[in-house]
């Protein structure tokens, strides 16, 4: 088949282009607003949806997280737990998330127990008991969901730790401020979906807008049986989990 | 999973293996409660009139001081950026229970209590500033403020505006501590702290280690003075330590039946921490050592007929039994409340560092500071009638 130049430049022209475009998909699977773009608060609402049966345990989320925020050894801004339940005994789970799960799970068979993995990680509450209690106001909730320290303004006192019913705050060893998941604020508000979802080889767990009627999460929201983790506190949590088990907590 | 994180037991959370908040945060709440307590004293003789315990109204009030002068220090060695407290002053979170401790704090020291001490020690210090020399005529010229009347009319002003302060001072005593109580009955997250009555039996227990501390803060100085005790004080102080022990058991004790009877989520897992990791200092140390021994000498001598020296001894054993007991009852909230897991699947250890920032020895160091600070502000504000400045 011959070209000639401009018939050449043409077809290269539009393959850069749509690989591109397939490119922008495959980096935003949430319709997050692409890179280039103006990022306006106002029109998102952020949060996560997790699918339990999805979830294999390996850890990748764990690790890219530690990597793309620097997050100090023994401390989790997300983490795995494997949960092994033996029959009606909800009460009394066996869970176990060794360095956070960052390295995977040793393997275990253990005949009639259920067994199964729950990713943690900041739930970016609406109603969130660590904003209410910050004496300082260094930690708060953007205008587009996601509950925040201000690293340059935090006194340090541990009372979001505290007040968090979750687990998912520390008081950073070296930098003494309150620590914790920002869901990649700054690869979110450039159009890119987080870190740990982005390692997720199984896409268990899923960057979700509220705010965005494209979003995947209405679907999954509405065709699911969905929970958030410990529903009585009632802070409005925002990590949607998809077929949680009642023993998790 | 052992080998991995020691010192659990069980599963938490990967972020609750350490614990946040130290020995210092024992001590913060322990001395706000010493303060509140030597104060609410001070206000019996004042505004209830209650002349027996006249003698110990001026210590009561300096004890207080002592105390409450020391109280933000604990939490300033705590801090992870003690540089930046000051935002509390300057841009208050208003949902944030703890952003209100500057303010009542402040409240508390410039409003009630240099206040109500001003007041009443305002014509010792003018007599003072008239009579000495040197540079304690200077330092007693600065404490008069500029205020050198004290005819009998400026007097009787004095008394009338001191009594509205101490009536103002009962309640802001109550604030303080309740409001120290609140900081933790208010963090649903932990079923440990989340109680409506952790205000009132932080406010009680706070009046029985004042008293207690009042009590043998009395005893030493008269005995360092070699001056004789008034034992109808000491006995009518003991009394009330007793009666208000009483109460603060008993609010300890309706917690707990309310707890068991409950017997929610939470409470097989704090159930078991009690019965062991806490077994020592709850069990032990606060509710056998320190609650009911004190509460036993204490009602003995309601009962019985013993000498004054016996007696005597009965209450310094019975008020350090109750100052051990009382530590521990905030030693048992804050480093309780953070031993086991919020998941209810596991508990961790405190490991409490010796010379570090927020080890034992600064906590030591906290708690003794307040009397040589007492000791200077007997020096300067003589409390007893035969020597005043």
């Amino acid at each position: 088949m011959d070209l000639s130049r401009r018939e050449l430049l043409a077809a290269a022209g539009k393959f850069i282009v749509l690989s591109g475009a397939a490119l922008e998909a495959f980096e935003s699977p949430t319709g997050a607003l692409a890179a280039d773009s103006k990022y306006r608060m106002a029109d998102h609402w952020w949060a996560m949806t997790i699918d339990i049966g999805k979830c294999i345990g390996c850890g990748n989320c764990v690790r890219a997280c530690a990597s793309e925020n620097d997050v100090p050894e023994g401390f989790f801004r997300t983490w795995v737990e494997r949960y092994e339940v033996n029959g009606e005994d909800m009460e009394h789970p066996q869970v176990e998330s060794p360095a956070g799960g960052m390295h995977g799970f040793p393997v275990r068979n253990t005949p009639g127990v259920k067994s199964f993995f729950v990713p943690k990680l900041c739930n970016h509450c609406a109603e969130s008991p660590c904003v209410q209690v910050c004496p300082v106001g260094a930690t708060y909730v953007s205008p587009d969901g996601v509950v925040l320290v201000d690293q340059q303004y935090c006194v340090g006192c541990g009372y979001c730790v505290q007040a968090c019913p979750y687990g998912c705050r520390y008081l950073h060893p070296t930098k003494h401020v309150a620590d914790k998941c920002t869901l990649c604020y700054h690869r979110i508000t450039k159009g890119l979906t987080t870190a740990c979802c982005e390692a997720c080889p199984t896409a268990a767990r899923t960057l979700a807008d509220l705010k965005n009627p494209k979003d995947p999460v209405h679907e999954f929201l509405r065709v699911n049986a969905v929970q958030v983790l410990k529903p009585d506190m009632a802070t409005g949590a925002k990590v949607f989990y998809k077929d949680l088990d009642g023993s998790v907590r | 999973m052992d080998a991995v994180i020691p010192n659990v037991q069980g599963f938490m959370y990967p972020n609750e293996v350490q614990l946040t908040w130290s020995v210092l945060i024992v001590v913060y709440p322990y001395i706000t409660g010493l303060v509140a307590g030597a104060f609410i004293l001070a206000s019996l003789a004042r505004v209830f009139n209650i002349a027996a315990v006249q003698p110990i109204y001026r210590l009561s009030l300096l004890t207080a001081l002592a105390f409450l002068l020391v109280a933000p220090l604990p939490l300033q060695l705590h801090l992870g950026h003690p540089e930046r407290s000051y935002e509390m002053y300057m841009t208050p979170h208003r949902t944030s229970a703890m952003a209100m401790f500057g303010f009542v704090y402040l409240w508390y020291l410039l409003v009630v209590l240099l206040l109500e001490i001003w007041l009443d020690y305002r014509k010792d210090i003018i007599l003072a500033a008239r009579s000495r020399t040197g540079v304690m005529k200077w330092v007693y010229s600065a404490l008069t403020l500029g205020s050198r009347n004290i005819d009998a009319k400026s007097l009787h002003v004095d008394d009338r505006v001191g009594w509205v302060v101490t009536l103002i001072g009962i309640p802001s005593a109550f604030l303080l501590h309740g409001y120290v109580g609140f900081i933790f009955g208010s963090v649903k997250a932990n079923p440990w702290w989340s109680s409506p009555l952790m205000p009132v039996v932080f406010i009680f227990s706070a009046m029985v280690s004042g008293i207690a501390v009042v009590l043998l803060v009395y005893e030493t100085v008269a005995h360092l003075r070699k001056r004789p005790i008034d034992m109808a004080c000491l006995d009518t102080v003991a009394k009330y330590l007793l009666y208000i022990f009483i109460v603060d058991f008993s609010l300890e004790m309706l917690d707990l039946v309310h707890r068991m009877y409950e017997a929610n989520q939470s409470f097989r897992a704090l159930d078991f921490m009690v019965h062991t990791q806490l077994y020592l200092s709850q069990i032990v140390l606060q509710i056998e050592l320190g609650t009911l021994v004190p509460i036993g000498l204490l009602a003995l001598v309601q009962v019985g007929k013993f000498g004054a020296i016996l007696r005597r001894r009965i209450y310094t054993v019975a008020a350090a039994l109750t100052l051990i007991g009382i530590f521990f009852m905030r030693w048992n909230v804050v480093i309780g409340g953070q031993l086991f897991s919020k998941s209810f699947l596991g508990y961790t250890t405190y490991k409490m560092a010796f010379a570090a920032r927020e080890g034992l020895l600064p906590a030591i160091a906290l708690l003794i500071l307040p009397f040589p600070i007492l000791w200077g502000l007997l020096k300067l504000l003589p409390p007893w009638e035969e020597q005043k400045v």
